[in-house]
């Protein structure tokens, strides 16, 4: 195999090889990311960079390799959602409210990355509180697509939350990411900046430690250049753990293994609901071309009605809202965080630490969720929402008494450009229309990049497995990725900014 | 199950006609356990401000509540203590509110689905009588941490020591009648939860504390509007505090008011209850399951084997004492109130007259206690030297006046009945011969009183009291009397 001019162009399976054949240490591989990330201020990815830390771990890195004592991710440089309550590193949630707060303790996901030896880069911006599809609601500014459209100079979105995850792996700041996925927060931005993005069925990755937005819904998991990277990716950061009564206690296989072992006579469902009404739009298209991939590769298509997908967009935003309402109570200005100068008395340090604190979007969110779990309202919108959520999990559940895994498109379009949906909420909530069924049913899916749009900005593919089928997933993300042969990169326009 | 008698006798007099108080009443008894309810922090009572928080109990960011096994296995078996229904499905929710000693800002409690249903508690009244008390459920729910106004004029602190301590809040029926029967059920409760070990019944720590519902009605009336009464933390409150406050409302609804459903105060330093929120603040609460724990499936084999490691409860024991000691109800009722007082009482009557055993308890025992501020717990004299006393009377060795002063001996000085007994020559004097010496002491230098015997033979009592002394009151009294009458020519009674 013959490795790329510069180690960032390294995919993180490439190093990882590098590394162990001693054909670059983890200090050469980290410092060029270092440099990279450094440069790549303009797309605003971090929030808190951390430079020194990562060489001294790369350092110890080192050590271990010429000891022969390497781990499954000795040395590879990564990105960390500011999600991730990272010890003695600043873990701000993308808000104010957390502007200043460095956690005493290590969540679980990334406990286990450093446990397996990786190195931390810094800490990607993101929608605050994970509440967005755009990056735009960051109280550290919006992050910027590594992408543009052909011929155009106008900033794109990355799609969000873990916007500045996904701009790190596809601007190549990091060998890999992680990310959260509440209602698409990792598959959106991945396939809107042309990366992997894998959810995790829940409770495969502990939430203990992720700073919490939606608990029934919260999942883990890797962003990557490619399959296999986010493959090794999740391997290292699954686990069962006390800590999390949610997490579950299946064995953690070997995702890499018999990652290229194709779809031939696997059965792929095709969700007629994910068929946009009147023209087909590109991502129709690309769908298309997806489905004949997996024909020619020796897959059967299945066609696939699940009933309920209308519902699940409303049903999400009354769920996800109502457990953040309480999730976020926490923030209150007492103990930790933002707190209001000058005030008067305990209600008056309530309201003016959070309404300052947090950003319009989490306002909006933490009171419609108020509402809903309201005397009254209860049973109207929670309690049926439940039930919608129940139904959608049923329609899964059915969908795959007659196939293997799911094969949809990721989002209802590409990046858009900043600013063009901020005014508009609900047209921001669409985004989110094809991966929150995922989320309300639990279930494992990535995304793929596929192909371009005709102005040249990436498109994914979504493929849907049974709970704890990650491994098949992502053999057949394998595949999609193999067929499609994306090798498209945005070209550093950053650089020269 | 009391008599109407009775019924009229709990009735408050108003000053038109009577009134029918109803009280029910919501019990927080903390569950003796090492740790937390979700969190691995002690427990324990009395620590450093602050210096027992967990970041779970702190509500850092991202932290979650993992429940502790043991608070669970608690929650049953008081259950099963109180003869109710366990769900082998139950649900935590969480209750929204903002204030500072909660750090969450929700209170992880039981709302829809508690672990425990309907069960039943009996009450001991005096006189013998029992009253059924329903209990509505049982939940677990967290404790909040404390905040502390008095610390400096211009802040309030916050101590989370206590902050998720786990809790059992007993809920009962207003089934209650009197001011009585409500110290009787909290009193009984007490026992149960102090019989199983689920809770130390401690009020003063704050350990068990109870809200009261109270409402008046006429007899025979639909329930009247309930004010519920917080911060009621002794025995003796909770009777002052009904009373006061069924008079309270009896007094409202005589003066053509309308008594206000509201949450009082109890000041117990003036014994009255006073407003404590106004409807305005009346929280939504926001209920709703907690997303971060699952449901509680409890398997019917664990229950199961909870139930047979129960220790004997008070109901069992106090109808085991009636039947096997033949004791009265009220006498075993007061007795199995206090595990520790029953558990003296069957080691004291031990292969003697149970009912001698329990009067020496209740007159000589208990009252010596009383006086000197002790618990049965403190006693300082054993109930086997206590049962060795109470067997030296029935050996006829000492006297039972002997008997309460060996006992006095023992309580200040300590030592063992028999040695007491013998060290100090109280051995009761039954040889003849040196009560008839005695005898012809006391008439040789009475002669006077002799004569006077002849009319008025009562007088032989004032012979007795005479040849006790002499003895040093070691003379078996009814060796004496014998002897005398046999000398002095009196006939034997009956």
């Amino acid at each position: 195999m013959a490795l790329p001019s510069s180690p960032t162009d390294f995919t993180l399976a490439e190093a990882r090889d590098a590394l162990r054949a001693r054909a670059i240490s983890s200090t050469e591989l980290t410092s060029a990311f270092v440099s990279q990330v450094a440069a790549a201020r303009p797309l605003n990815a971090f929030i808190t960079e951390t430079p020194e830390r990562a060489l001294e771990m790369a350092a110890a890195s080192d050590v271990r390799l010429s000891a022969g004592e390497a781990r499954p991710l000795e040395g590879l440089p990564l990105a960390i959602k500011d999600l991730f309550c990272t010890r003695g590193v600043r873990t701000t949630a993308a808000s104010r409210i957390l502007d200043n707060f460095v956690p005493p303790y290590e969540s679980t996901v990334t406990q286990n990355l450093w446990d397996a030896g990786a190195v931390l880069l810094g800490k990607t911006n993101m929608d605050e509180f994970a509440m967005g599809s755009s990056n735009e609601t960051s109280h550290f500014n919006p992050v910027v697509n590594p992408w543009r459209a052909r011929n155009s100079n106008q900033s794109v979105v990355p799609g969000g939350s873990s916007g500045g995850s996904a701009a790190a792996v596809a601007g190549r700041l990091c060998l890999g990411a992680t990310g959260t996925d509440t209602g698409g927060s990792i598959r959106q931005p991945a396939a809107l900046t042309g990366v992997v993005g894998l959810k995790p069925t829940y409770g495969r990755c502990s939430r203990w430690g992720i700073v919490a937005f939606a608990s029934s819904l919260d999942q883990a998991g890797p962003m990557a250049r490619t399959v296999r990277d986010a493959a090794i990716l999740l391997r290292a950061m699954a686990s069962v753990d006390p800590k999390d009564s949610t997490s579950v206690d299946v064995p953690v296989p070997d995702y890499e293994h018999e990652i290229e072992a194709g779809v031939k006579g696997l059965r792929v469902g095709v969700p007629k609901e994910y068929r946009s009404d009147g023209a087909p739009s590109e991502i129709d298209r690309l769908w298309t071309k997806g489905i004949g991939w997996m024909r020619s590769e020796g897959a059967e298509i299945v066609d696939i009605s699940l009933p309920h997908t209308k519902y699940a967009l409303p049903a999400y935003y009354i769920v996800a809202p109502a457990e953040a309402s309480s999730n976020l109570a926490r923030y209150d200005g007492v103990r930790y965080g933002h707190r209001a100068a000058d005030v008067r008395d305990v209600s008056d340090l309530y309201e003016r630490s959070r309404a300052e604190g947090f950003g319009a979007e989490v306002r909006r969110r933490v009171l419609i969720g108020c509402y809903v779990l309201s005397a009254g309202y209860y049973d109207a919108y929670y309690v049926r929402a439940q039930k919608v959520r129940t139904l959608i999990a049923r329609d899964f559940v059915k969908a795959f008494e007659r196939c293997d895994v799911l094969l949809t498109p990721s989002t209802p379009g590409p990046a858009f450009a900043l600013g063009e949906k901020t005014a508009d909420p609900v047209s921001m909530y669409l985004n989110d229309v094809f991966t929150v069924p995922v989320n309300l049913a639990g279930l494992p899916a990535v995304s793929v990049p596929a192909g371009l749009t005709t102005d040249g900005l990436p498109l994914g593919l979504q493929v849907i497995g049974k709970a704890f089928d990650e491994q098949l997933v992502l053999r057949v993300a394998r595949s999609i990725e193999r067929a499609a042969g994306f090798d498209a990169t945005p070209n550093a326009w950053w650089r020269a900014a | 199950m009391s008599t109407s008698a009775e019924q009229s006798s709990k009735l408050i007099r108003g000053a038109e006609g009577d009134w029918e108080v109803v009280i029910g009443m919501e019990v927080h008894a903390q569950i003796l356990s090492k740790a937390k309810l979700f969190s691995g922090a002690s427990a324990s009572f009395g620590a450093e401000p602050n210096a027992q928080v967990s970041f779970i109990d702190a509500a850092m960011p991202g932290m979650l509540p993992v429940i502790n096994r043991y608070c669970v296995e608690q929650a049953i078996r008081t259950g099963l203590g109180l003869r109710a229904k366990i769900n082998y499905n139950s649900l935590f929710d969480r209750k929204n509110y903002f204030y500072p000693d909660l750090p969450a800002g929700y209170q992880i409690s039981q709302y829809k689905n508690p672990i425990v249903g309907e069960g039943e508690v009996l009450l001991d009244l005096p006189r013998g009588q029992t009253v059924k008390v329903g209990i509505e459920r049982l939940h677990l729910e967290q404790d909040a941490g404390k905040s502390l106004h008095d610390q400096r004029p211009d802040h309030s602190y916050v101590d989370l020591n206590r902050a998720g301590v786990a809790l059992m809040e007993i809920v009962s029926r207003p089934d209650m009648r009197s001011s009585e029967e409500a110290a009787a059920f909290l009193k009984k409760l007490r026992a149960i939860v102090r019989y199983l070990g689920t809770c130390d019944g401690n009020m003063e720590e704050g350990s068990m504390r109870a809200d009261v519902n109270v409402s008046v009605r006429r007899p025979g009336a639909p329930l009247g509007t309930r004010c519920e009464i917080k911060n009621v933390n002794s025995m003796r409150f909770i009777a002052q505090a009904v009373e006061y406050e069924a008079r309270r409302q009896v007094d409202v609804i005589e003066e053509g008011g309308s008594v206000a459903l509201e949450t009082r105060l109890f000041d117990a330093r003036v014994g009255e209850t006073r407003p404590m929120r106004s409807k305005e603040e009346a929280h939504d609460y926001r209920y709703f399951p907690d997303p971060d724990l699952l449901p509680l499936v409890i398997e019917e084999s664990w229950v199961a084997e909870i139930a047979s490691g129960l220790p004997e409860l008070p109901d069992d024991k106090k109808a085991r004492f009636m039947r096997d000691y033949g004791i009265s109800a009220y006498d075993a009722g007061v007795l199995v109130g206090d595990r520790e007082l029953a558990d003296y009482y069957e080691e004291l009557a031990n292969g003697i007259d149970a009912k001698q055993a329990v009067n020496w308890l209740n007159n000589e025992i208990l009252g010596r206690l009383n006086r000197d501020g002790h618990t049965i717990s403190d006693c300082p004299v054993s109930a086997t030297s206590n049962n060795t006393i109470l067997r030296l009377v029935t050996e006829g060795l000492i006297s039972g006046k002997i008997a309460k002063d060996v006992l006095d001996i023992a309580w200040t000085a300590g030592g063992d009945p028999r040695t007491i007994v013998a060290d100090r020559g109280l051995a009761q004097v039954t040889d003849t011969d040196a009560i008839e010496k005695a005898i012809g002491t006391v008439i040789a230098s009475n002669p006077g009183k002799v004569e006077e015997l002849k009319s008025k033979p009562n007088l032989l009592g004032w012979f007795v009291g005479q040849v006790m002394r002499e003895t040093g009151g070691k003379a078996n009294p009814q060796s004496v009397n014998t002897l005398l009458r046999a000398r002095l020519g009196v006939p034997a009674e009956g």
